[in-house]
């Protein structure tokens, strides 16, 4: 679950870091003329569209207000609109609030994040001196600029490390001991929320040589949604793909592709691997979709019905490895599924596991457009050949 | 022989009065494991599959023997299970629990290393592991293994069965199989088993079932550089899933490039192990490495 920057500064700022003081416009206000504005020093504001998608700027998304004129007409043009960023994909997200902070004059910005590094299985935070531009390419071009600490999670970040972080980033004087509070307690932030990733880029030295939590991003583990039902209920469920967000309604698990070869597969190993195998035979998936390692014919159904939104869709390949859960139930499912949806697509559905036999044999004689496979190499190589006649077909 | 579970390890269920432990541990008895009992806090001193329940692991452990455990626990009190086991003694904890907040995990794993380094645990949210014939604690199919020579560690759930059922079919069979799971932060890892299975005079050939994401490949790649004494099969899933993209496990995020399929297969190979393109030929290729003409078959 990812949280909108303002929602992410709140957080910071009940955990006791000092935030920006800001004023969210959303589409419920934004026809209003905004009556209090942050006190700005140098009259100037900055709005930016609350997106869950980073590169805004580059976007038009952060937008640089010299009266309060502009913060309103700015906020007006931005909430509603859709922003298309180099990270959102070609539909863009829906901008349904912006957040107006004061201008800042920033001499120096740094970039500091947390997140649980799987290698050392710990929480790591790192810092650099060279915030506020994508750390991926600091760190694929001066890897050295980046300092990392390793927390043990008995004693949690201690003193030294965040100053050994502070000495890294080049702060100096009454910035380390800034800095050490600020990190203290953004570490707090990240453990109590059961964040995944915190990040606060950049922040920023300002023009009187304080630090200040510039943008901030944090995404919750959806594994401990349960302890954080507040966060959960304020999440924007418009920043997810709605297809993406309908399949975890229903237990299922869906990331949207660019090919014509659909799948539907148990577990998500045995996905990833039919993926591979529809790339292997010459095709390409469209979907990545994992209905579960057990999985049932209610299931199946709603799986169906979400692969065939997609009107790329030229053949549909299942593969389902029947462990605990029997084959013959599953094609009962897959026939019943076939029926209630229409499928014209082709479909080749390849069962392995217990009472394998009986499955195929049932989605044979069903009559519908089902081709049952028993090898998975064999029935990947099926599906991309029925896509490649449905397409000449459609010509 | 196999490693970490045989015919004499008596298990017991955390979990055991539950619908999923119900079910598993029905299904244990019926493959053969010596289940001696399982524990329910509240519940002790009832019988429940006509085996004693236990309010706590230490009870269990005291009153049966048992060296291994299988969890099947809501994931909010999973975390604590584990620890409850380790702290009686039990040595091999097998946590089939999926959903477990990752913050959970990174303190067990440090509590573990700190008080209990003796303690094998496997998983969180994995299928568990299996010796073919002997004892199975977890969710996998039974009738799919057979005993014989193919040792199998892998963070995948069916994917794993996939490979299980091909060397099967090839005539090879299993010694032990162990389904590490697929989560940022668990217990045992690829080196783990590799270890074990190096000093397990059944096991011919360890095949691996590795994803992208992480670097545990990788690691594993250069355990095995540094002169491992038996072949390795591997295969990598995900090689065709976009970056940034999730593809069902939280470890299954390529970042910056790093746990790319073809950044693991390449490792791998330089290696020395036999890395298989499709996931269709983990079978025959085991089968031909240890210089076995498969038999054809249905599983």
């Amino acid at each position: 679950m990812n949280l909108h920057e303002y929602q992410a500064k709140a957080l910071l700022s009940s955990h006791g870091v000092t935030v920006p003081e800001g004023l969210v416009i959303s589409t419920d206000t934004v026809s209003d003329m905004p009556d209090s504005l942050p006190e700005s020093l140098n009259g100037t504001w900055v709005v930016k569209a609350q997106v869950h998608s980073g590169a805004r700027g580059k976007a038009g998304g952060v937008v640089l207000a010299r009266s309060e004129a502009a913060v309103a007409a700015a906020a007006r043009d931005l909430v509603g609109r859709r922003l298309v960023t180099a990270q959102s994909g070609p539909e863009g997200l829906p901008v349904d609030q912006v957040l107006v902070e004061p201008g800042a004059e920033i001499r120096r910005e740094f970039y500091l994040a947390m997140a649980v590094d799987r290698e050392r299985q710990r929480v790591v935070m790192i810092a650099s001196s060279q915030g506020g531009m994508d750390i991926e390419a600091v760190a694929a071009e001066s890897p050295e600029s980046i300092k990392r600490v390793v927390i043990n999670p008995t004693v949690g970040l201690q003193a030294y490390q965040a100053r050994e972080l502070a000495f890294a980033m080049d702060l100096s004087g009454t910035q380390i001991r800034e800095f050490v509070a600020l990190a203290s307690r953004a570490y707090e932030t990240f453990i109590r929320s059961d964040a995944s990733l915190l990040e606060i880029n950049p922040l920023a030295e300002l023009g009187d040589q304080t630090l200040s939590v510039l943008d901030a991003k944090i995404a919750i583990d959806d594994n401990a949604a349960y302890r954080h039902t507040a966060l959960w209920d304020e999440r924007d469920v418009n920043q997810e793909d709605p297809a993406e967000r309908e399949a975890i309604d229903h237990g299922l698990n869906y990331v949207s592709l660019d090919g014509d070869i659909a799948c539907m597969v148990n577990g998500a190993g045995l996905a990833m691997a039919t993926m591979d195998l529809i790339k292997h035979a010459g095709g390409r998936p469209a979907n990545f979709l994992d209905v579960g390692g057990g999985t049932s014919a209610a299931k199946v159904t709603e799986a169906f019905k979400l692969i065939l939104r997609n009107a790329r869709v030229e053949a549909i390949l299942v593969n389902i490895f029947g462990g605990i859960v029997r084959c013959d139930l599953i094609a009962e499912g897959i026939i019943e599924a076939a029926r209630e949806v229409a499928l014209e697509v082709p479909t080749v559905v390849r069962l392995a596991g217990t009472n394998a036999e009986i499955g195929r044999q049932m989605l044979s004689e069903s009559g519908l457009n089902l081709i049952a496979e028993d090898d998975l190499a064999t029935a990947a190589e099926a599906a991309v050949a029925r896509a490649k006649q449905h397409r000449g077909a459609d010509a | 022989m196999s490693i970490l579970v045989d015919a004499d390890t008596r298990v017991i269920c955390q979990g055991f009065t539950g619908k999923q432990g119900t079910f598993h541990s029905e299904q244990a008895r019926a493959y053969g494991t010596r289940l001696v009992g399982g524990v329910t806090p509240g519940k002790g001193g009832q019988t429940h599959l006509g085996l004693p329940v236990f309010d706590t692991v230490a009870d269990a452990v005291h009153e049966t023997g048992a060296t291994a455990s299988m969890i099947y626990v809501p994931a909010p009190f999973a975390a604590d299970s584990i620890l409850e086991a380790a702290d009686a003694g039990v040595e091999v904890i097998a946590c089939i629990t999926e959903g477990i907040p990752v913050l959970d995990m990174v303190r067990i794993k440090a509590v573990l290393a700190q008080d209990y380094p003796e303690v094998a645990l496997i998983g969180p949210n994995c299928p568990g592991l299996i010796t073919p014939d002997s004892c199975k604690i977890g969710i996998m199919p039974g009738a799919i293994h057979r005993q014989g020579a193919v040792g199998i560690v892998s963070r995948s759930g069916t994917l794993t069965y996939e490979a299980v059922a091909q060397t099967t079919t090839a005539g090879l069979g299993q010694s032990t199989c162990v389904g590490i799971g697929g989560d940022p932060v668990g217990g045992l890892d690829f080196i783990d088993c590799l270890a074990r299975f190096a000093d397990d005079p059944q096991t011919e050939l360890v095949l691996m079932v590795g994803e992208i994401g992480g670097d545990a490949e990788e690691a594993a790649a250069d355990y095995i550089r540094a002169g491992y004494p038996k072949p390795v099969v591997a295969y990598i899933a995900g090689a065709t899933a976009p970056s940034g993209k999730r593809m069902g496990h939280a470890g299954a995020v390529i970042s910056g490039g790093k746990g790319t399929a073809e950044a693991k297969k390449a490792a791998l190979r330089d290696a020395g192990v036999h890395v298989v393109e499709s996931p269709a030929d983990l079978g025959t290729t085991a089968a031909r490495v240890l210089g076995r003409a498969p038999e054809r078959g249905a599983v």
